[in-house]
Formats: structure tokens, C-alpha cells, sequence
């Protein structure tokens, strides 16, 4: 046993398996208490007070939550492709976590560096069209039939600007390694007495915001959310789903979230990189980020009204898909003209 | 590391799969699935003499593939689509109009 | 290690491959091809292309196969219906021109036909994949590019075309039909 440990392959895949389960258990509680945000930030934007009777000022509420959809009856529609049914839910959770594993939280806490990592992202993102897809289909409901089409083509669409708007990231660091982007926003640039940090939003500005965009479509969230507006479709594509697939699929949603806002504080907005605390506490930089950028997408939720469908696709498609390939094309431009000065 | 010899016989016998598949199936959709594989198979063993070659143009070849598989599936199933709308059906035996 | 990571994802590419082609259901097959995608993504990975591996995740099992479920979904397929004796002989013969393949490439193997260089990779080669496969697409590759850009283009106009369908009816049959109308109306 001790000289199986020895053997250097076997150690890289123990400690990646406990970073792995850290980051699951960790990642899991933040989104039991992202429902309780969500709800809270909700209540003060609409002036009123929220979740507040379960523990002081309602912090236990995510508690109840689970307890309440635990006990919930669940049952399985009649016509319903059963193995589909109950797949699509756990294929909406895996791979938003799987992005998790390339996502440099700190200086040396990362499971492992692939020098991919971007496209990681990108084919785990591509992967999760499947679950709307399969829950819309699987249902034998045409509402949540409609729901899960319109959804996927929505993620599909917003999906080519997505990975567009971070081809100026890669050409301005030069790697697709996560690791390596994150190290090229280090430092800050002098300007008399400011100091601008080095981070990618402030000298890739439009793909930020092409790519906060293609966030909320990407997690079908406000104002993308038709797919499952509950004043349109019913559910959308989690109609028939009840009790714990429901709440997979809320879970997936919420994680997805917190998976494109770390990615987003990953390429845009500097990582664990922040000035005044040492390199080696810089994971709470990276927390501080994360929480502020859930805090937009919150707050984007509850203040823009919905797009409809087909001016959600001709945006998609006519707005931000030429801006993001101006994007990449002016990128280019400057970056061959600084780099022959 | 890995043999030559496996990756090669894994590549033929996907590619045989895939015959199998284009010649035993009715539905003409299963039938395109059976072609991919049968062109994945063949990337399969582009790599696979990349890596063993030390070179890289298998991967470049591989990238094309792609790229044209993606187009030639966007076409067929533009074109099966539109048989369905004419003929109900995806059957490949029941589309014989030209049939002798 | 790694030789039994290849033989665990092999098994898995085999298994769902054949699944695809023996289901019933198209859906069924769709998402067991979408498994022996990933299966053979891994399998790229463990060939050190790591581009060519998530690329095939990217387009293959990401966009390719969610066309093909939209397809199948949008024409309502239910589960495939076989029969006749026709049927029964050309499946016993493609299942045996199958057998025959296998064998011969069993038997081209089994003499070693096959040998190659077993050296290890080229560490410049292997570091910086990405960047390898970019200054090489771009450099001798760059004519084929942009054909292959041309080619998605030409892709996306043709289906555009077939998949509009006929808007109306043929010019033809609507010719008669006006001149019967038009005496009527001025009557």
C-alpha cells in the first residue's frame, strides 16, 4: 500500500481527489445559501423584507428549503422516457462542478492545470445544452417540450459569442491555460499617483461585456429566461419534474451561475490577484470578486424585464456575434502593431 | 506507453461498426450517426500517427475533419428534413421513388 | 496506468458505439454516440492532444449531436419499427461482411504489419499543444483554412435553401386555377 503511494501518478490523483471533494462540499453550501441571497436581495429590491422567521434574520431558511422539497411527494408522469427523466437532472449539475476543477481559486489551490483550461470550460458548457434538452423531451409535456427547445437553441446561439468575446483574453495572455491568464493580469499600471490594475476589463471592455451578456443567456437567467418563465411557459422545461429533481435542477442553475461568475473573475477581472493582501491569502480576492459578480447577476434579475424569444435570438445572432468578431479582429490589430513597435 | 497495435485496432474496429451500422439500419438518421463514427474512427488514427510520428499534421488533418463533418451534417440533415416533409418518413427503404 | 485508462475508455467507445447502432430508439442512439464522443475525447487526451480533444467535445458532442436531437425531436421519431425478410438477409449480411472485417484487420495486426516508432514524444513537441497546432495551421496549413471557410459558408447557405421548403405552390398549378377564378368573379 505505502509503495503504491510512492508512485507519483497515484499521488497527483489522491490529492486531486481531496481538492475535488473540498471544492464540491464547499461549492455545494454556497449555493444552499445563494437560494437564501437570491430571496433576501429579491425582498429589499422589491421593498420588502424576505426570508426572516427561520433563524436570525432568516439564515437557517436554505435549511427548511432542502427539508421541505426532501419531503415533497414525487412522482413521474405517465408517458415519460423514464432513464431520460431521471438523467437530465444530474447532467444538469456535473458539468458546471467539472469546470470547477481548472478554475484557479488561489496561487496554488487549483486541482489541476490543464493548459486547455478555457476550452474545458467551453466543452463543459457545451455539454450542459443536454439536460434542458433531455428534461424538455423526456417529459412527454408540451410545454416543457417548447421550453427545453427554446432553451437549448438560446444556449447554443449565445454560445458562439461566448467563446468569440474570450479570444481577446487569449490573445492578450498568450495561453489558454486558466493559470497562465490569471498571472498575466498581475501588477497594475502607474498613472501619476492612480494605479489601474492589470486586469483584462479594462483593456478588453467590450468582450467584459459581451461576455456578461452571454452569461445570463448562457444560465438562462433574467432577462434571458423565457425558457422557463413561470408567466409563459408554465415551467418551461421543469414542468412535470417535483421533490429533488427539481431541486437538482435549481441547484444546477445556481451552480452554473457561480461557475461562469468564476470564470468571469478568472479572464476579465484578475483572479486571485488584488493588491494589499499577500499572494497566498489571495483566494479571498478571488471570493470578494465571485460574491460581487452574483450580487449583479441577482440584481440584474430582478430590475431588467424579459426578452422576448425572437428579439433574445436576433440579438444573439445579429448584435453581439459581429460586435464579439470586431472584437477579436481590432485585438488582433493592436496587439501585431505593440508587438512590432 | 500505448501500443500501436491497440489504437490501430481500436480505430478498425470502430470503423467496422459503423459499416455495420450504414448497412443493417433502416433509419436514415442512424445511418448518418454510423457515418460519424466510421469518420471518427479515421481521426482516431490520425492521432494516433501524430503522436507515434512525432508530428503534428495528423492533428491539423483531424481539425479538417472536423470542420467538414459539422458542414456535412448540417447538410444531411437539411436535406433528411426536407424528405420527411415530402415523404413522412425516414425509413431509407420506403424513399424509392426512383426505383426501377 | 495509462495503457488501463486507454482500455477502460476503449471499452466504453466500444460499448456505446454498438449500442448506437443497435437501439431501437434513435434518441438512445444519439446519446450513446454523445458517450463514445466523450470516450474517444478522453482517449485524445491520453495521446497528448489536448486541443483535438476538446475540440471534439466542443463541436462533436456539443453542437454536431444537439443538431442531430433537435432533428430527431422536431420529427417526432418514435422507436424504429423493423420487419420483412428481405430485412433479415441484408442485416445477416451486414453483420457478416462486419465479421469479415474484423478478422482481416485481427489477422493484419496479429503479424505485425503494423510497427512504427515507439520513441516518446518530443518534449518541445508536447509542451504547448495549442500553440503547436496554431503556428502549424497557420504557417503550411494556411490555404486549406481558408478553403475550409469558404466550405462552412457554402454549408450554411445550402441549408438554408433546402430546409426553407416550398413556400407555396408551383407557379404551374397556380396558373389554372386564377384563370378559372377570374371569368367566375367577372360573371
Amino acid at each position: 500500500m505505502a509503495a503504491l503511494f510512492q508512485d507519483p501518478l497515484v499521488q497527483l490523483a489522491f490529492w486531486a481527489l481531496v481538492k475535488v471533494i473540498v471544492i464540491l462540499v464547499v461549492m455545494l453550501g454556497i449555493v444552499a445559501y445563494l437560494t437564501y441571497f437570491e430571496r433576501k436581495i429579491a425582498g429589499h429590491i422589491q421593498v420588502r423584507p424576505g426570508p426572516n422567521l427561520v433563524g436570525p434574520w432568516g439564515l437557517f431558511q436554505p435549511f427548511a428549503d432542502i427539508l421541505k422539497l426532501l419531503l415533497k411527494e414525487e412522482f413521474v408522469p405517465d408517458g415519460a422516457n423514464k432513464i431520460l427523466f431521471h438523467v437530465a437532472p444530474v447532467l444538469a449539475v456535473t458539468p458546471a462542478l467539472t469546470s470547477f476543477a481548472v478554475v484557479p481559486i488561489g496561487p496554488n489551490f487549483l486541482v489541476t492545470d490543464v493548459n486547455v483550461g478555457l476550452l474545458v470550460f467551453l466543452a463543459m458548457s457545451s455539454l450542459g445544452v443536454y439536460a434542458l434538452t433531455l428534461a424538455g423531451w423526456s417529459s412527454n409535456n408540451k410545454y416543457a417540450l417548447l421550453g427545453g427547445l427554446r432553451s437549448s437553441a438560446q444556449m447554443i446561439s449565445y454560445e458562439l459569442a461566448l467563446g468569440l468575446s474570450t479570444i481577446g483574453v487569449l490573445m492578450m495572455a498568450g495561453s489558454l491555460s486558466l493559470v497562465d491568464i490569471v498571472h498575466a493580469q498581475h501588477g497594475a499600471f502607474r498613472l501619476g499617483p492612480l494605479a489601474l490594475p492589470h486586469w483584462f476589463v479594462f483593456t478588453q471592455p467590450v468582450a467584459f461585456v459581451i461576455f456578461l451578456i452571454c452569461a445570463f443567456a448562457e444560465t438562462n437567467r433574467a432577462p434571458f429566461d423565457l425558457p422557463e418563465g413561470e408567466s409563459e411557459l408554465v415551467g418551461g422545461f421543469h414542468t412535470e419534474y417535483s421533490s429533488m429533481k427539481w431541486a437538482m435542477f435549481f441547484l444546477g442553475e445556481y451552480m452554473n451561475m457561480l461557475t461562469i461568475s468564476a470564470i468571469t473573475v478568472t479572464l476579465f477581472l484578475g483572479g486571485w490577484n488584488g493588491p494589499w493582501l499577500p499572494e497566498s491569502l489571495g483566494f479571498l480576492w478571488f471570493f470578494a470578486k465571485l460574491f460581487a459578480l452574483i450580487f449583479l447577476f441577482m440584481w440584474v434579475r430582478w430590475t431588467f424585464p424579459r426578452l422576448r424569444y425572437d428579439q433574445l435570438m436576433a440579438f444573439g445572432w445579429k448584435v453581439l456575434l459581429p460586435i464579439a468578431l470586431l472584437n477579436v479582429l481590432a485585438t488582433g490589430t493592436i496587439v501585431t502593431w505593440l508587438g512590432n513597435r | 506507453m500505448i501500443p500501436l497495435s491497440w489504437l490501430l485496432l481500436l480505430s478498425a474496429l470502430l470503423f467496422t461498426i459503423g459499416v455495420v451500422g450504414v448497412l443493417v439500419r433502416r433509419n436514415a438518421l442512424v445511418i448518418f450517426m454510423s457515418i460519424e463514427l466510421m469518420l471518427n474512427a479515421a481521426n482516431l488514427a490520425f492521432v494516433t500517427f501524430s503522436r507515434f510520428l512525432n508530428t503534428l499534421d495528423g492533428q491539423i488533418f483531424v481539425f479538417f475533419v472536423m470542420t467538414v463533418a459539422a458542414a456535412e451534417v448540417a447538410i444531411g440533415l437539411a436535406i433528411i428534413v426536407n424528405v420527411f416533409r415530402l415523404k413522412e418518413t425516414v425509413y431509407v427503404d420506403e424513399i424509392n421513388l426512383l426505383k426501377g | 496506468m495509462i495503457p488501463l485508462l486507454f482500455v477502460a475508455f476503449a471499452a466504453v467507445l466500444l460499448v456505446s458505439s454498438l449500442l448506437v447502432i443497435l437501439h431501437r430508439n434513435p434518441v438512445t442512439s444519439a446519446l450513446f454516440l454523445v458517450l463514445a464522443f466523450c470516450a474517444l475525447a478522453a482517449i485524445y487526451l491520453l495521446l497528448h492532444a489536448e486541443f483535438i480533444g476538446l475540440v471534439q467535445v466542443v463541436v462533436y458532442a456539443g453542437a454536431i449531436m444537439v443538431l442531430f436531437l433537435f432533428v430527431i425531436m422536431y420529427l417526432n421519431l418514435g422507436h424504429d419499427v423493423e420487419g420483412g425478410v428481405t430485412l433479415l438477409l441484408r442485416r445477416g449480411l451486414g453483420w457478416l461482411l462486419g465479421a469479415a472485417l474484423v478478422a482481416e484487420g485481427v489477422l493484419l495486426l496479429r503479424r505485425g504489419l503494423a510497427p512504427g516508432p515507439t520513441a516518446p514524444p518530443d518534449p518541445a513537441a508536447v509542451a504547448g499543444n495549442t500553440q503547436q497546432v496554431g503556428l502549424l495551421l497557420y504557417s503550411r496549413y494556411l490555404f486549406p483554412f481558408e478553403i475550409t471557410s469558404v466550405l462552412l459558408l457554402v454549408a450554411m447557405i445550402g441549408v438554408i435553401v433546402i430546409a426553407r421548403g416550398r413556400r407555396e405552390t408551383p407557379p404551374a398549378a397556380a396558373a389554372p386555377a386564377d384563370e378559372a377564378g377570374s371569368p367566375g368573379e367577372d360573371a
